[in-house]
């Protein structure tokens, strides 16, 4: 069990904000924190790591992270911690960076196994691709058995493929080590694939909280398709107006009226949705 | 010419490595930690450690030499000091040089240590401290060897800078043979007698040796730029 009550003021652009985060989070679960940037996901998992002070209290189990007396330094704390960037000791070849943290070489190969790096544990850093950096800093922060792992938005630098199959091998090593975890995400896909409770901040406060599939599910049961996208273009064609809108990777051209093409602006965040009477639904690539 | 070749006296020669390669060594163990401290620190007081470190870098050898030999000399407390406790002298010998040495060298080594360190990737350090390493190791097996260009232009800039020193060794040092004159000074008290000869030589074995070795930093840096194994 894992409990957190921690204040900081944190100096954002614009203004003075107060990050208040009361948590309980239970052994083995996996917990994705959510908001918009600035929110203070980030500096509570430093903060978790030992990297910040705050104020409040942390507690992991019997052992007290952080109080009014003390403050546990992070070499103390057993963590481990995916940095988005991976920050991979550059000057040690992948097998290396796992027994730098801790000298078990029977752990390490069967880390490198499950993340299929076992032929590249020689490789240094610089000739390796970012999925598979990432995946050797995923073993390295499992290396000294963490009683949390935190993750940074750690697959946000990947492309959709290599997301999915990091995901994959975040959840096979969960369900082996029972770790509980902390990821920060924005991705909902990856929040409802991994995790079995999301937390949302905005403004330092935890705004939202519940299982992936009430949170993110936001219009359930009103049969409505609802996606966010950018207004690119508005194009006259003959009478009518089309609108480019880029929805996540996808463009989507959609017919509006000349009055809501007067009230709408280029590199405006819009919102499409339509009425799901009787969508189709058609597998485009099977999972295995 | 071959006769003067032949009878040429490289103690001056030798006096200046020793004396080089001693200053670099103290430098760099002393200056570890400082550069680490500046290049980590957000303290306010950090420019004026900075504004000191360069002092060197711009005053008059003349004004360094002469407040060193104040502060070294045993009519101040440090020369007293010095004096009472280890019987050591520290103005016209060997050990007065290579303090004078330390303080007219230090910012070759202190900058490119402090950029290197500056220049390693902070999430790198911490996920070291994740693993339960100390500050000291981290910088030992992580920060150091991930700027090694660095380290190298920090050593040996600092080497040939204490080798080229001139107006400071004069200062503090004299001209004593075999305990303070080296290479430059003297180059400059040939020159002074008109031993243009001897000058001519020194000179340019001063040259060479220089070049070479600033040489082999710039092709060392080149090599692991475009390897890209240290970025």
């Amino acid at each position: 069990m894992i409990k957190i009550d921690i204040k900081k003021e944190l100096f954002g652009s614009k203004k003075v904000m107060m990050l208040d985060v009361n948590l309980e989070i239970k052994q083995g679960e996996f917990l994705a924190l959510s908001g918009v940037s600035g929110s203070g996901k980030t500096t509570l998992l430093r903060i978790l790591a030992g990297f910040e002070d705050a104020k409040g209290i942390i507690s992991v189990d019997d052992e007290i992270w952080l109080d009014a007396k003390t403050t546990l330094p992070a070499q103390k704390r057993a963590i481990g911690f995916v940095f988005q960037d991976y920050a991979l000791f550059n000057n040690m070849s992948v097998l290396q960076n796992l027994l730098y943290v801790k000298r078990d070489e029977t752990l390490a190969s069967h880390l490198l196994s499950i993340t299929e790096l076992s032929e590249l544990k020689d490789r240094h850093p610089n000739n390796l691709s970012g999925g598979q950096k990432q995946r050797v800093a995923l073993c390295r922060a499992m290396m000294n058995k963490p009683k949390l792992l935190l993750m940074d938005e750690p697959l946000s630098a990947l492309d959709s493929k290599m997301r999915t199959k990091l995901q994959s091998e975040i959840l096979a090593l969960h369900k082996e080590f029972k770790t509980t975890v902390i990821m920060v995400s924005h991705d909902p896909s990856e929040i409802y694939r991994l995790a079995s409770r999301v937390v949302v901040l905005n403004q330092g406060l935890i705004v939202n909280e519940g299982k992936p599939k009430d949170i993110l599910l936001k219009t359930s049961g009103s049969q409505k398709f609802s996606f966010s996208g950018e207004l690119l273009d508005i194009k006259k064609v003959d009478v009518i107006f089309v609108a480019i809108v880029a929805i996540g990777q996808q463009l989507v051209e959609v017919v509006i009226t000349q009055d809501e093409a007067k009230n709408l602006n280029i590199g405006d965040t819009v919102e499409l949705s339509t009425k799901a009477f009787t969508p189709m639904i058609h597998c485009t690539k099977p999972a295995k | 010419m071959l006769e003067a070749l032949s009878s040429l006296d490289l103690t001056p020669f030798a006096l200046s490595f020793k004396l080089a390669g001693l200053t670099t060594l103290i430098l760099f163990i002393l200056c570890l930690p400082y550069a680490w401290w500046l290049s980590q620190t957000s303290s306010k007081s950090k420019p004026i450690f900075e504004a000191i470190t360069a002092l060197p870098l711009v005053l008059p050898p003349s004004v360094l030499g002469f407040y060193i030999l104040v502060i070294l000399s045993h009519n101040s407390p440090i020369g007293a000091f010095f004096d009472e406790y280890f019987g050591i002298k520290l103005v016209f010998n060997f050990s007065g040089l290579v303090v004078a040495s330390c303080f007219y060298s230090l910012p070759f080594m202190v900058q490119p240590l402090q950029n290197g360190f500056a220049s390693i990737n902070k999430n790198m350090l911490e996920a070291s401290y994740i693993a339960g390493k100390s500050k000291t190791e981290t910088i030992l097996r992580v920060a150091l060897p991930n700027m090694k260009p660095a380290v190298m232009t920090a050593i040996i800039v600092s080497f040939a800078h204490t080798v080229g020193e001139f107006g400071v060794v004069l200062m503090l040092g004299g001209s004593i043979p075999g305990e303070t004159k080296v290479a430059s000074v003297a180059i400059y008290e040939m020159v002074e007698i008109m031993d243009y000869t001897n000058a001519h030589i020194y000179s340019a074995i001063m040259l060479l040796i220089i070049f070479s070795v600033l040489l082999s930093v710039y092709i060392f840096n080149q090599k692991t730029n475009t390897i890209g194994q240290f970025r």
